[in-house]
């Protein structure tokens, strides 16, 4: 009689293998999808310090990125002639004024070519409430080689990149990794892992001794 | 697996940032230009599918327009004619935007004074542009265009 498809005895060691084939094929398409577009991020354990810099922004203060430690920082790379990144301002101001209370700050850096002369008009008609710095060749090559913006690297408490994107992803996804870095103390900042889908958070394997603030 | 499949994966990328040479030029070879004339010279521009570049009068004032620029040479231009730009709608932008996708041409008026000496030459150009997609925009790019000319009586 047939089965319907259904595995038989006869073929359970068949249907094994290809179920088993079917899952890794998935596996690996859905670990492509998760991270084979631009957004990377890296475990805890894993994570590069995010290079040094000390700019001045408008007012003419130095913005050390060194300094910020303890803080979760927002290290955004864009340009006025830019139009996605014109989308992300605003959730970034946002950020700023939501999270700055929780150690957080946005940092933007500019890369356009004439600095402050497009750069102060845009800051000002857009009420851009987060620190701006100028970018030159130099620090967008110790990050990597930045030519497409926006670039977007979300750096943890201790100064390490947790994640890095290129081009627009969503305020959620963004959001996500804001909470989940301000959740995570001083103990726990070996102890977490994050898997992630462009669309948003895929999976989240909390380390169970990592405990928020 | 999964997890498994996700390191693989970022063990096997190569960085995040995309190839950037996303618009190439073509200028037209065997060109003869007559001395005392006027003559147009075209130049056939290919952008990468998906990729958009400003037009010549950009939307907003922050965009950076398409711009072809030549160097003092054996011609003067009278003038680069651009086509009409599309007014495209991406993503990330609620209006629609002037740009410039796939091939299109850019037409240089030169005139060659009628002094100019007859022989082989060179006119060296620079094609300024700003490119993007739907999702990110890559940094201005200058292009350099030489084309060899035949300056003849």
């Amino acid at each position: 009689m047939e089965t319907g498809g259904f595995p038989t005895l006869s073929n359970k060691s068949i249907f094994g293998k290809s179920v088993f084939g079917v899952l890794s094929i998935a596996a690996v398409a859905v670990g492509l999808a998760a991270c084979s577009s631009s957004p990377k991020r890296a475990s805890a354990k894993d994570r590069k310090a995010a290079p040094d810099f000390a700019l001045k922004d408008a007012t003419g203060a130095t913005v050390k990125l060194s300094n910020l430690k303890g803080k979760v920082v927002l290290l955004n790379f864009w340009a006025t002639w830019c139009g996605p990144c014109k989308v992300e301002i605003p959730w970034f101001i946002e950020f700023q004024q939501t999270y700055k209370d929780r150690n957080f700050t946005v940092v933007g850096v500019s890369m356009d070519d004439d600095g402050w002369a497009s750069v102060k008009p845009y800051v000002t008609e857009k009420k851009i409430n987060y620190r701006i710095v100028i970018g030159d060749d130099m620090l967008a090559k110790v990050y990597g080689g930045v030519e497409s913006l926006p670039t977007t690297f979300v750096i943890d408490r201790f100064g390490r990149i947790a994640s890095s994107h290129v081009g627009l992803i969503s305020k959620k996804q963004y959001e996500n990794e804001i909470q989940r870095l301000l959740e995570v103390t001083a103990d726990d900042s070996n102890r977490s892992v994050g898997l992630f889908a462009p669309g948003g958070l895929l999976a989240f394997v909390r380390a169970p001794f990592a405990r928020a603030n | 697996m999964l997890l498994a499949a996700c390191w693989l994966s970022f063990a096997l990328l190569s960085p995040a940032q995309t190839d950037t040479n996303v618009l190439s030029v073509t200028a037209p070879v065997g060109v003869v230009l007559k001395a005392g004339a006027t003559a147009e010279v075209k130049l056939k521009l290919a952008l990468r599918a998906g990729y958009h570049v400003n037009s010549n009068t950009p939307s907003d004032k922050y965009l950076i327009p398409l711009r072809l620029t030549w160097n003092p040479g054996p011609a003067q231009v009278e003038d680069v004619v651009f086509p009409k730009p599309q007014m495209e709608k991406v993503a990330f932008s609620p209006n629609p935007l002037s740009v410039f996708t796939g091939q299109f041409e850019l037409t240089t008026r030169f005139k060659v004074p009628a002094t100019a000496a007859p022989g082989p030459s060179a006119l060296i150009g620079k094609l300024r542009y700003q490119a993007c997609n739907d999702r990110m925009c890559l940094t201005p790019k200058n292009l350099d265009v030489a084309m060899q000319v035949d300056i003849v009586r």
